[in-house]
């Protein structure tokens, strides 16, 4: 099934099996949030360091399951080193990505009034995209997202 | 009487097996979850919509007088296949399992349990049959104690007599949904009266599939789902003792559960009236008799017998086929378990489990199967579980391995 090689993509399984920035870091200093899926039993725990405006450490804990892990792993690779609004830059697009109707990912016939996913600017987090052809998986690859969303919300303003 | 097995002719019967998903036939191992409906009982609904319709116990008229009728015929029927001695009071039609349970604790467990008092439950029990007496504790201060398992995953009885010292209620389901464990019902109901508790067994998975019944087993409350046996979603049973019943206070208010209203109150109705306020499930109580009597026709000691078999098979195909790599979660083949299989494979996660099988039309449900403090105690987050019902045969069991290969290809 065609679908399904798209969603499991080669890279996706590469995270899965050996996530990156996985543990967790002391809090506090570290931000931190945790996030639950209560459909399948996943949870994730987000610690951040955020020094002068920039990530400069995050780790993923917790336990789920290939789209979930590889979806922190990803995100915890693409925000570290990041300013934090670079990081809620990436957020943004890649939860865009996550809320988009699969036709729109077919850039080339895109209506000018759709905006087409910047996909390059995603980096490898782009390969998650088969994801949005199983509607129930969303909530998995979103899960760490939404959980440093929280974690960041904790930042003073 | 002696009556043949016939799978193929039974899968006939259920029109959702004939659709396909990502263009191959549907195998439907999620009847824990829910099982399929036959077509005698869609008939049934439709025909009493497009005849008989009227609301119970009102009106005059013959439509609604048959309705009526039909209504009430129905728990004659549900009563006869628990065994129960007076259903015209006895059966009380609620939503699902959740909300008999939720009536039990609200009417019977309001009344009669406080500060001191305490709820036996075990650790495999369903949210359902937890968090109703969570929220009841925490209101008025009764102690909840829970019975253990084991490494098999049976029931840990050694110290339950010292678990029922002052209980006032064992309230335990007859199989586990997530390990297939079958409890001793009978054992249980003994040793909770000899320490002065009332028993009420959660039989949402039992009613199902095994025989039951509930004067045999010597129960005082009993509760099931319409949509687990073959019958519509929107229809659950509780059972009572004619005499607990009568004692028990309204739940829910209303129409229908009165006998008289006033401006400074109200008279309630007689069981099992009293605790069906409001315009009942019409419709659904008349699909479970439907359901029930088509279980009737096949026999539910053959159904048993039929799912024990798949079961003893598909636990030795796993075994042979995968070995260590995979784990089932709950005793070995035998008598002691139902046709519920949680297993995990090594490296697959059961939500990639789940999505792999569907793609060869294997329907299982991942997760945590509503039963989390029994997936924390036995330390997994998750599992695919494949559960049978009448319908399912041989080849159900051969396609579900054929994806489980698929999975472990793709993961290792
Ligand atoms: C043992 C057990 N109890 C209770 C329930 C809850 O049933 P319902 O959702 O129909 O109320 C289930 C269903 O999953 C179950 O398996």
């Amino acid at each position: 099934m065609a679908e399904l090689e798209e969603l499991y993509r080669e890279i996706i399984l590469d995270h899965y099996r050996s996530p990156r920035n996985k543990g967790e870091l002391a809090s506090p200093p570290a931000l931190r949030a945790e996030g639950f899926n209560p459909l399948c039993g996943d949870e994730v725990v987000v610690t951040v360091d955020v020094n002068g405006g920039v990530i400069t450490d995050i780790k993923i804990g917790g336990q789920g399951c290939s789209i979930s892990q590889s979806s922190a792993s990803m995100m915890s690779a693409s925000v570290k080193g990041k300013s934090v609004e670079d990081a809620q830059a990436t957020i943004a697009i890649f939860k865009s990505l996550m809320s988009v109707h699969e036709a729109q990912l077919e850039v080339s016939d895109a209506s000018p009034e759709e905006q087409p996913i910047d996909l390059k600017a995603l980096g490898e987090l782009a390969a998650l995209q088969g994801v949005v052809k199983f509607p129930v998986r969303i909530k998995c690859a979103t899960l760490s997202w939404n959980t440093l969303i929280q974690a960041l919300g904790d930042l003073p303003s | 009487m002696s009556k043949t097995f016939d799978v193929a002719k039974i899968k006939k019967d259920f029109p959702l097996l004939e659709r396909t998903v990502h263009d191959r036939p549907i195998i439907y191992l999620d009847s824990g979850a829910s099982s399929l409906q036959p077509h005698v009982v869609i008939d049934a609904m439709s025909h009493y919509y497009a005849t008989t319709h009227a609301n119970v116990h009102r009106g005059v008229y013959s439509t609604a007088e048959e309705a009526t009728i039909l209504f009430e015929r129905s728990r004659q029927v549900v009563g006869a296949f628990l065994g129960a001695v007076h259903p015209a009071e006895e059966i009380v039609f609620t939503k699902n399992t959740t909300e008999s349970i939720n009536l039990l604790a609200n009417s019977w467990g309001a009344t009669n349990l406080g500060p001191g008092d305490a709820v036996v439950l075990s650790i495999m029990e369903h949210h359902a049959n937890i968090v109703p007496w969570q929220m009841l504790s925490a209101r008025l201060g009764f102690e909840i104690r829970w019975i253990t398992v084991d490494s098999e995953g049976f029931l840990i009885l050694d110290d339950l007599d010292a678990l029922l010292e002052g209980a006032k209620l064992l309230s335990i389901t007859a199989m586990s949904n997530v390990l297939g464990t079958i409890n001793p019902i009978r054992e249980l109901a003994a040793r909770a009266h000899a320490a002065g508790a009332l028993i009420h067994v959660d039989g949402a998975q039992s009613v199902p599939h095994l025989g039951t019944n509930v004067v045999a087993d010597d129960l005082d409350f009993l509760s099931f789902s319409g949509h687990k046996v073959l019958g519509p979603t929107g229809i659950g049973v509780l059972w009572g003792r004619r005499e607990l019943l009568a004692a028990m206070p309204p739940f829910l208010g209303g129409g229908g559960m009165i006998l008289d209203v006033k401006t400074d109150g109200f008279l309630a109705a007689d069981p099992p009236q009293r605790f069906e306020a409001g315009t009942p499930p019409i419709a659904e109580a008349i699909g479970l008799s439907e359901a029930i009597r088509y279980i009737d026709t096949i026999g539910i000691d053959e159904i048993r017998s039929h799912e024990l078999h798949l079961t003893t098979t598909a636990l030795d195909a796993l075994a042979g086929r995968f070995g260590d790599s995979l784990t089932v979660h709950g005793p070995g083949p035998g008598a002691h378990r139902g046709g519920v299989i949680s297993f995990t494979l090594e490296g697959v996660h059961a939500h990639d489990m789940a999505q792999i099988l569907d793609s060869v039309g294997v329907c299982v449900r991942p997760g945590h199967h509503c039963a989390k403090p029994l997936m924390r105690f036995l330390g997994v987050p998750a599992t695919a579980r494949a559960s049978f019902g009448l319908y399912n045969d041989e080849h159900d069991i051969e396609v579900l391995l054929e994806g489980i290969d698929q999975a472990a290809k793709l993961f290792t």
